[in-house]
């Protein structure tokens, strides 16, 4: 019999004794009389086992139903998780990478901010970080929010992750073989992006949707000329994936009015290459609270009607193509004029304040959710495309189009208050986060789906309470072509009472939804707190599909260029090499040296360390850090790592292995000698004479 | 000197004989070549291979070594080994592994010469192809004995760890690890082969010690012919 079958069984045995001295376990203190006390001290199977298993219910106030929650989440030790949660760190400027169901982290990937246990931004990685410059200074933390994973024919291929910062309108590459950062692109349009990424359903464009509107090009314009000289934007970035890299080369964006635009998704199936965002600024205000303005939290809220954006990416793509671009800042950037004239833009209405627009699984149908609006809105495609056909249209004061929205509606579902983001199953079900309530709200697509469930179409079926304040929520491969269900993560921006406070900044909370069944019954599994940063969309994705490299490829491999560096040091090939001023290190690392363990320069001149860890067991991972230098690196098995700097402060310094590697790790060290150019101060100090 | 060598050879079967009863000479050869062809294999595959388990290592470290060289985490393997001073395992055999790819094709040919010669000298010829197994296991019990007693004195942990001799086959414990040595499918072959070739010469001597007494007792019938008196091959093969 299987660990697994034993376990149920156990566990039925336990339900049933819980059961029969009714749904509430008492407390700790509360001995129950009715169960001897031998029963508690049982072994480790039959009832004994059940006896255990009783007893600690008890002894922990655990309910039947937590003992299914725990049952379906904990995972032994050794055991794998089913699926991997790629969350966005928020503020931390990285990515989590989470398991699920057991919701460990298993890591965090250093993307806007450098991480020193990764030894990314500490002599290694720098130049990644260099590439996210803003106006030409340094910006390391990022707001990062929309984590995509890079897709085949709609469905997550596990190969690369993209993300944004939203704080100053850069998107970065993740290559999923070593969960590392390999590019971060500066947005040279705008200070603010919120609607990325999001990718097309073969990843050939990662699409990044500005937010607050400015003036195009990071450029200056007063207030006061707002609607005149700010603008929206939306970015499609072109995606090399044999390069592994995005080319702003063959990139472009679209100019568009200065709305506020702010999530974006990617149509498939018959809505391939399409494009669809939402805005929560038409009314253009400007704020101004100082002033006797509304502020924008009214000023932005007045209207009932914010705009749908729907565009044609294909055809955006061929005018780009075709040279119908502007060059601002050095971009390519399709006017809002060529935009309108080539019918490549179009709105429709959207309830108030939108936050989500979700593109369904079959292509079909879009969602909308206006927070301030109790409703989910589904915009059919084939609707939209009647209405854009028949050429019967408003347009907006920029000259954009704006289709009739009760001819491009399928259908509105009322889900609850404060309806945010949406994600799909495979059982015809969709799943919105409702801010206010909060709560998951469980309801039935029509259409292709629609005889996925047994419930009618367009129906809300259920509703699970959630602590608190959801944003997005992350359904198992729920935004690709054929969703997994199985589990919903809320991502909750407020935790208040679940946790042990930590000071008065309390953890974010993810809280894991069992999804499986069908109908009202949604239980709650698990509360993860996240106290790293306030995550706020995630991907979760079939662990199977990920395959990252568990030792670099060959030893001496250079992981940002993606092959083995020439001249990397290897064994029997280490040395120091001067060229004048420059000193070339040749470092080999494995358990438990460097080599060499001297390393002697002259004050002022330039050092360019070269490492190769050398090793090509599983987890052999070896620090580098010299201390004052600002120095940390981290190799992995067969990692190659170039570091350089000034020698400019002299004296001895201790570098070491910052890893623990091995049982003589202490020892695995050297020291760095840098001697000052003054040679009077060469001469040995006076020794310290003892006290008498 | 070419009755020497006649006598060598011993006697060539007759047509009419061969074909009254082709087994019982073609079953010498065969069994010959079943070893011959066994050994040809037993070069492509591990003879020996070691594991060594320790809780780090969930997989376990292996190393398989062939006639001719080392695979397996042999890089991981001389890696701890510098800790207690154990020279790298490619420092071992290396005059052995150099020649054993030519050492065994000679062999063969040394069991194809034995199918050509009728008499007991045929022994001889396969005695090297019977021994290689312990001969094998014997080399390589003396290298690890060697690498086991005499560490670098100098290694990190040469104090914690005493001098020792790893077992050829079966289970050791040094450290943390546990150590399997087993019997590769290359050994395994040439074992089949040391196995074939004594059937071989046994069936061998069935088929052709008749024959050869019989040449004896004629050439005995005809004293006359003898010339040189050079030594004839003994009556009784083995």
């Amino acid at each position: 019999m299987s660990v697994r079958h034993a376990m149920l069984l156990l566990l039925a045995g336990g339900l049933g004794a819980l059961a029969s001295c009714g749904p509430q376990a008492s407390g700790p203190t509360g001995a129950n009389p009715t169960r001897p006390a031998s029963q508690t001290t049982g072994g480790g199977n039959g009832a004994g086992g059940n006896a255990r298993l009783a007893a600690v219910a008890q002894q922990r106030n655990l309910t039947p139903d937590d003992l299914v929650a725990a049952a379906m989440t904990y995972t032994p030790s050794g055991r794998h998780d089913e699926y991997i949660q790629f969350a966005s760190g928020g503020h931390s400027g990285q990515v989590f990478v989470i398991g699920v169901p057991s919701m460990r982290i298993l890591r965090t990937i250093g993307v806007f901010t450098p991480e020193p246990w990764q030894g990314y931004g500490y002599g290694v990685g720098n130049d990644i970080l260099a590439q996210g410059r803003v106006n030409g200074r340094d910006v390391l933390w990022g707001d990062t929010h929309h984590p995509a994973l890079s897709e085949t024919r709609g469905d997550y291929d596990g190969q690369f992750l993209f993300i944004n910062d939203k704080a100053n309108a850069r998107v970065a590459v993740i290559d999923l073989r070593d969960y590392e950062t390999r590019q971060i692109l500066k947005n040279p349009l705008s200070l603010s992006d919120h609607g990325g990424t999001f990718v097309t359903p073969n990843t050939e464009w990662v699409i990044e949707g500005g937010q607050y509107s400015t003036p195009l090009g990071m450029a200056y314009a007063p207030i006061s000329e707002y609607e005149e000289s700010y603008r929206g934007m939306v970015t499609f970035w072109k995606f090399d994936r044999n390069a592994g890299r995005l080319d702003p080369d063959r990139s472009f964006a679209m100019e568009l009015p200065p709305y506020w635009q702010d999530l974006f998704d990617a149509g498939k199936g018959p809505s391939e290459g399409w494009i669809f965002g939402n805005s929560i600024n038409t009314e253009m205000a400007t704020g101004g609270i100082e002033q006797g303005n509304p502020p924008f939290e009214a000023g932005v809220s007045r209207r009932d009607m914010d705009y749908l954006h729907v565009i044609n990416l294909v055809k955006a793509a061929e005018l780009a193509a075709a040279g119908r671009t502007v060059e601002i800042n050095g971009f390519d950037v399709l006017p809002l004029e060529t935009a309108v004239a080539e019918g490549v833009l179009y709105f429709i209405p959207e309830p108030k304040s939108p936050h989500g627009v979700d593109v369904a699984p079959s292509g079909e149908f879009i969602v909308v959710s206006g927070k301030l609006d109790p409703h989910v809105t589904v915009y059919s495609f084939a609707k939209i495309q009647q209405v854009i056909a028949s050429g019967q249209y408003d347009t907006d004061q920029f000259g954009v189009p704006i289709l009739d929205y009760d001819a491009c509606v399928e259908a509105q579902v009322e889900v609850g208050l404060g309806p945010l983001h949406t994600q799909f199953d495979h059982q015809g079900y969709a799943y919105t986060s409702l801010f206010l309530e909060p709560a998951v709200a469980r309801w039935t697509l029509g259409g292709a789906s629609g005889s996925l469930n047994p419930e009618p179409d367009w129906t809300l079926v259920g509703k699970t309470s959630v602590h608190y304040n959801i944003g997005h929520l992350a359904v198992a491969e729920g935004d690709t072509v054929s969703p997994d269900g199985n589990y919903l993560i809320a991502m909750n921006k407020w935790s208040i009472d679940r946790f042990m406070p930590t000071g008065p900044l309390l953890p974010q909370n993810f809280q894991l939804i069992d999804i499986s069944g069908t109908g009202e019954r949604m239980p709650l599994l698990y509360d993860m707190p996240m106290g790293i940063g306030e995550p706020h969309y995630a991907q979760i994705i079939r662990a199977d599909k990920l395959h990252p490299w568990t030792v670099y490829p060959e030893v001496g491999w250079n992981p940002h260029e993606g092959r083995v560096e020439v001249g990397a040091p290897s064994v029997g090939r280490e040395r120091i090499e001067r060229h004048g001023n420059e000193v070339h290190v040749y470092m080999t690392v494995v358990r438990s040296h460097f080599n060499p363990e001297h390393v002697e320069v002259n004050q002022g001149d330039r050092v360019i360390w070269h490492l190769t860890n050398i090793e090509r067991a599983l987890d052999a991972s070896h620090g580098f850090c010299i201390p004052t230098y600002n120095i940390n690196a981290s190799l992995e098995a067969g990692e190659y790592a170039r570091i350089e700097f000034d020698a400019d402060v002299p004296g001895v310094f201790p570098f070491y292995c910052t890893e623990f590697c091995s049982a003589l790790h202490l020892e695995m060290m050297g020291y760095l000698l840098v001697k000052p150019s003054d040679q009077a101060a060469v001469e040995a100090p006076e020794p310290i004479q003892p006290e008498s | 000197m070419s009755r020497m060598l006649h006598a060598i050879a011993g006697p060539r079967v007759p047509a009419e004989e061969l074909r009254s009863r082709p087994w019982r000479y073609a079953l010498p050869a065969l069994a010959l070549s079943a070893a011959r062809v066994a050994i040809l294999v037993s070069i492509f595959l591990p003879y020996w291979t070691m594991v060594l388990e320790a809780p780090q290592y969930p997989d376990g470290l292996h190393v398989q070594a062939y006639v001719n060289h080392l695979t397996g985490d042999v890089g991981e393997i001389d890696g701890l080994n510098h800790y207690i001073g154990m020279r790298p395992l490619e420092d071992a055999a290396q005059f052995e592994r150099s020649i054993s790819v030519y050492l065994l094709i000679a062999v063969v040919l040394l069991v194809e010469g034995a199918m050509h010669i009728h008499s007991k000298w045929a022994v001889l010829l396969v005695v090297p192809v019977i021994v290689f197994p312990p001969f094998f296991l014997i080399d390589l019990h003396l290298w690890l004995d060697h690498f086991g007693n005499n560490l670098d004195p100098a290694a990190p942990l040469s104090n914690a760890i005493k001098p020792f001799t790893p077992p050829v086959l079966g289970t050791g414990v040094i450290g943390q690890f546990k150590t399997h040595a087993s019997a590769g499918p290359g050994l395994w072959l040439a074992v089949t082969a040391s196995a074939c070739s004594i059937a071989g010469l046994v069936l061998h001597r069935r088929a052709f010690k008749p024959l050869f007494d019989r040449m004896r007792a004629g050439e005995r019938s005809q004293p006359a012919a003898r010339g040189d008196g050079g030594e004839p091959a003994p009556g009784a093969a083995s």
